[in-house]
């Protein structure tokens, strides 16, 4: 077993968890501090990228301060015969960042199935994209809500929690 | 704070996968017709003025054996803060948002096993006194974000 195999994947998800260093030789950087090579570590993370434990290595924009102000999450109570079918749809559409088919809790008054999460400059535009979204579903959704968002409480992206 | 034409073709290129490379950030600049250097200081300006929130990987828990829950909160207007405090207190609370609906508290649970989920709900309950739902995901449409560049 070479040194670099003994630092588990744990470890190196500590290390980048807060975010790669932005200087010109990241990697580099990171397996220095880890004690292994650029190269291993760059194996190791194509590694974790090929089990789908990294999905990409990217930026994460704050919509609020790119002036995308108004951020919906629109929430519909779609017939479950044709969610799969109409959440594709919806999906697809370039406004829906997210879209995802969830759990009904009708005993909460939550009757809704389908979350889509719409971005806009203005609440008007957000508002005409609920629309569209709305004759797309037609007679197939039974009601609907749109939950705007009002401040950022956290983001922080995964925190490991510390095993001692 | 303003983002130039250059600032917004290079959140959105940075959106998708950064190469692993040596010098991953020239490769990104020859892409863009910027220096590394110009980059470097780009992102480190977006970082700074919040308009990144981050950067670096996005990690995916359930691949790992862990598990993602949207989970919500009916909180007394009078009890926000306090609430807000003792939720966001909590590591597996990866983003957390204030919302105009009598479900007013919508935060994602991100643990490290599938049992992680519920049992951090129980304890979140706990803490706070008031029921959090759950909400996992059952089907994923998509994910794609980007902005007008």
């Amino acid at each position: 077993m070479s040194v670099e195999t003994k630092i588990s994947d744990r470890e190196i998800i500590a290390a980048l968890q807060g975010g790669l260093p932005i200087v010109a030789a990241p990697y580099a950087e990171v397996a220095g501090k880890l004690g292994m090579s650029e190269a291993d570590l760059v194996a190791r993370i194509a590694a974790m990228k090929d089990s789908g434990a990294i999905r990409r290595i990217a930026a994460a924009p704050n919509h609020y301060k790119l002036g995308m102000v108004a951020n919906g999450m629109t929430v519909w109570d779609v017939e479950d015969a044709q969610v799969a079918e109409l959440g594709a749809q919806i999906g697809a559409l370039p406004f829906v960042t997210h879209c995802y088919e969830r759990p009904r809790a009708r005993d909460q008054g939550w009757p809704y199935n389908l979350f889509a999460m719409v971005h806009g400059d203005t609440p008007d535009e957000v508002e005409a994209k609920r629309a569209e979204i709305a004759a797309i579903l037609g007679d197939a959704c039974h009601g609907h809500d749109i939950l705007y968002s009002k401040r950022i409480l956290k983001k922080t992206g995964l925190r490991l929690r510390k095993r001692g | 704070m303003m983002l130039d034409d250059t600032d917004r073709l290079l959140i959105n290129r940075l959106q998708d996968d950064l190469p692993l490379s040596s010098h991953p950030f020239a490769e990104v600049g020859k892409e863009l017709g910027l220096s590394e250097a110009d980059v470097i200081s780009r992102i480190e300006a977006m970082k700074e003025t919040g308009a990144i929130t981050r950067f670096g990987p996005f990690f995916d828990v359930a691949a790992m054996g862990g598990a993602f829950c949207l989970c919500a909160i009916a909180v007394p207007s009078d009890q926000f803060e306090r609430v807000m405090i003792e939720v966001n207190d909590f590591p597996e609370v990866a983003h957390n948002y204030e919302r105009d609906h009598t479900l007013n508290m919508w935060f994602v649970l991100a643990t490290e096993t599938p049992e992680g989920i519920a049992e951090t709900a129980e304890r979140i309950e706990e803490k706070t006194g008031l029921q959090v739902l759950c909400f996992p995901k059952l089907q994923e449409f998509f994910i794609g974000f980007r902005v007008k560049a």
